[in-house]
């Protein structure tokens, strides 16, 4: 579930949150306690806990308490228990929350840390390691990327008289492998109109057409670009095609493909933990398949920050956490592609699934260290999205009413974070 | 009379509890001490204060500024954030007011229903019958179900794709496609389908008690004077129901004018922002997106918008009232 928003999040329950975040609530911690907050909550929690265990063992005078929420909760609490001093020492952000909490000034810039670790570019892969810049300084240190890869549901192949151990790597095999599934009335990769996961395909695709979300400074949304237009067209031929119902459902695309009804799936690698644990299903994962000029996929990154005002005891207790965690090849097992090098040339990683996704690392793409982006990609893009998948609106059309209202939406952030 | 005899135990225990204050025996001529009322209502007046003129207040001063709760620098913006939301076009006015259509639609589509439906029930269930109190319990019971249960269940029910009432559908042999939570007019049917089958029984109680207080003689009188079935509806149950009338168009108004929970969770705004209502656009704008201060204007659009409501339903009715 590592990728998941705090809105996609909500809607799942927001009820159980409150009693899920208590334990954690009103605590500073104690003084020979390092509290660790994340939004661990589903497997990958005893996959770090392990992980903690190991390093309790190696530094035996550090306390380390993990405190997790789910991460809808958590974006909204750990700014406020930050600012009112009752943050956490060191916790767990996706990388495109880094910017709005760098820029509300609740996060500590770890340029330091990062070099007292000696740790840089060449450790990481290039994207990776700057996404975690904001204006300039750093303020968060990659613990794993998980970009969006193609899964496939062997049962679905085989039964249609595909090869079941192989993934389509380019559009023309891609394509084929979906008209031959359509002849057996399968329809063969369901898109969503919904962010999830329809929104991280047309992402995926907006970069591979060699696109971007913004200009290179993030002043302006760029996604009604020529590129964009070939992306969600492309989107929209495969709903038009018949390899995709239309108007799915959030989830539905999900659910259809763990219940068999759809061959392929363009997931998260959060998708390795969710159908890893489901009952009856064979399935396989590769990188996503070449449609456009070149290969690109959508990706988060789980990243380690410090909050403002930690003292140096603690600053360097949980230093010595973030170089251990981080090269922890088990952290892998959450279904998590490690973005230490380190890490991922260990054996115990390449013998995971999330292995099939490390050769992405070198071209996996994140939206730019903006404030406040990821706020308004949700309120215009996501939306257009929608209205061009279903057809309400001309793919054109969508795309520009849409960047034309992001820029408004850009300016307004700009002009509230420049002071 | 009853005044009367209230002030005066009010101005006894009073005068006991007070050693007969000079002032306190003078005021007991006119019935009560002059603090006795506000002593009374002071812990509401407390409450009140505390959770709603106070905040009502700061909200006002908020919608002013361009407030983000982290940021130590909250600059005045004047009435900004008020022209951003009567700017054609702007990129917060077109979301705000789509949000607020949304919510007009869903009011206009489920307010008559929750009135009249459930008024039926009432009727029925005001029958003498074998099993009333059962079928009294079953129609009550969806309302006790918290929104976030009814929406999930809904969710599963509605899918297009992998929903059950699809499925049924298909089973039937009838359309198994048809886009319940994500195309309109589909996805109103849905949300007013279920609004209507969790909060039915909640207006029907309060029908079931009104009719439960029109005296009988009124019926039999009017079966005398020879009125038919709708005759005796028309003419002795809705003058009877009046007050209670009042109460479940107003309370059921604002209900959902406030709708929230049902388009979050079943359809989350979609298709694209159509279903995406007012309280839920405020919500994002100021806890998600960080804009406390167009978010605070919003809110007191829409509030005025429910004041406007809420009076223009009691001089509907207040008009009828002294007509008849």
């Amino acid at each position: 579930m590592g990728g998941l928003s705090r809105r996609e999040f909500l809607a799942a329950g927001a009820a159980t949150c409150a009693a899920l975040w208590l334990p954690g609530c009103g605590s500073g911690g104690d003084a020979d306690e390092l509290t660790f907050w994340n939004g661990f909550t589903g497997g990958d929690a005893p996959t770090m806990l392990a992980i903690l265990d190991g390093f309790h063992k190696e530094h035996p005078g550090t306390n380390v308490r993990m405190v997790s929420a789910r991460w809808e909760d958590y974006y909204q609490k750990v700014p406020a228990a930050i600012a009112a001093g009752k943050g956490p020492d060191v916790g767990i952000m996706h990388v495109d929350q880094i910017s709005i909490n760098a820029a509300h000034r609740v996060l500590r810039p770890l340029d330091d840390v990062a070099q007292s670790l000696s740790l840089q570019q060449a450790d990481f892969a290039p994207e990776v390691w700057q996404a975690g810049v904001y204006q300039g300084k750093r303020y968060g240190i990659p613990l794993d990327v998980h970009p969006l890869g193609l899964f496939w549901n062997k049962t679905v192949l085989s039964d249609a008289g595909l090869d079941a151990d192989r993934a389509p790597a380019d559009r023309e095999a891609y394509e084929s492998a979906l008209d031959e599934l359509k002849a057996k009335g399968v329809q063969g990769n369901w898109v969503s109109t919904f962010f999830f996961t329809g929104g991280l395909m047309f992402q995926s695709l907006l970069w591979q057409f060699g696109g971007d979300l913004t200009n290179e400074d993030g002043s302006r949304a760029t996604w009604n670009s020529d590129a964009g237009v070939q992306a969600m067209e492309y989107l929209r031929g495969m709903i038009k095609k018949g390899y995709s119902p239309t108007n799915v459902a959030q989830d539905a695309d999900n659910v259809a493909f763990k219940g068999g009804e759809t061959a392929y799936i363009w997931q998260g690698a959060w998708g390795i933990a969710d159908y890893g644990s489901t009952e009856g299903i064979e399935w396989g994962l590769a990188p996503l398949p070449q449609i456009g000029d070149k290969r690109a996929a959508w990706s988060n990154s789980h990243q380690f920050i410090i909050p403002q005002g930690i003292s140096d005891a603690k600053l360097e207790q949980a230093r010595a956490l973030i170089d251990f965690v981080t090269n922890s090849p088990s952290w892998a097992e959450a279904g998590m592609v490690l973005a230490r090098k380190s890490a991922r040339e260990q054996e115990a990683f390449r013998k995971l699934p999330a292995a099939a996704l490390a050769e992405e690392i070198s071209y996996v793409r994140f939206p730019r260290s903006v404030a406040g982006l990821a706020d308004v990609r949700e309120s215009t893009l996501d939306l257009a999205i929608q209205q061009a998948l279903s057809g309400r609106q001309p793919v054109r059309q969508a795309l520009d009413d849409s960047v034309s209202r992001a820029n408004e939406l850009l300016a307004d952030n700009r002009e509230k974070f420049s002071v | 009379m009853s005044t009367g005899a209230i002030g005066r135990s009010g101005t006894r225990t009073g005068a006991r509890a007070a050693g007969a204050t000079r002032a306190g025996t003078r005021a007991g001529a006119h019935g009560h001490g002059a603090l006795t009322p506000w002593m009374f209502m002071a812990p509401y007046l407390l409450l009140f204060m505390i959770f709603v003129v106070i905040p009502a207040v700061y909200g006002l001063w908020i919608s002013l500024h361009n407030w983000d709760q982290f940021l130590t620098d909250k600059p005045w913006v004047g009435l900004q954030n008020y022209v951003d939301l009567f700017t054609p076009g702007g990129a917060k006015a077109t979301p705000f007011w789509n949000a607020m259509l949304a919510t007009g639609i869903f009011t206009v589509l489920s307010v008559p229903l929750l009135v009249v439906l459930p008024l039926f029930v009432a009727m029925l269930l005001n029958k003498r019958f074998p099993g009333r109190t059962f079928f009294r319990a079953v129609v009550f019971a969806p309302y006790v179900l918290g929104v976030v249960v009814v929406g999930l269940l809904f969710r599963f029910i509605l899918d297009p794709s992998v929903g059950v009432l699809n499925y049924v559908l298909g089973q039937l042999g009838l359309p198994a496609d048809t886009p319940w939570t994500t195309a309109e007019p589909w996805v109103w049917v849905s949300l007013v389908g279920m609004t209507v089958w969790w909060t039915l029984g909640f207006n029907a109680i309060i029908y079931l008690a009104g009719l439960q207080d029109i005296n009988r003689e009124l019926y039999d009188a009017a079966a005398v004077d020879g009125a038919k079935r709708w005759a005796r509806f028309r003419h002795v149950t809705l003058p009877g129901l009046r007050p209670v009338l009042v109460f479940v168009v107003t309370v059921t108004i604002l209900a959902s004018a406030n709708v929230f929970g049902q388009a979050y969770i079943t359809s989350q705004g979609a298709p694209a922002e159509r279903t995406r209502t007012a309280i839920m656009f405020i919500a994002e704008e100021g806890f998600l997106d960080f804009q406390l201060g167009s978010a605070a204007a919003m809110s007191y659009i829409l509030a005025l918008f429910l004041m406007a409501l809420s009076a223009g339903v009691f001089f509907f009715f207040r008009e009828r009232g002294e007509r008849s």
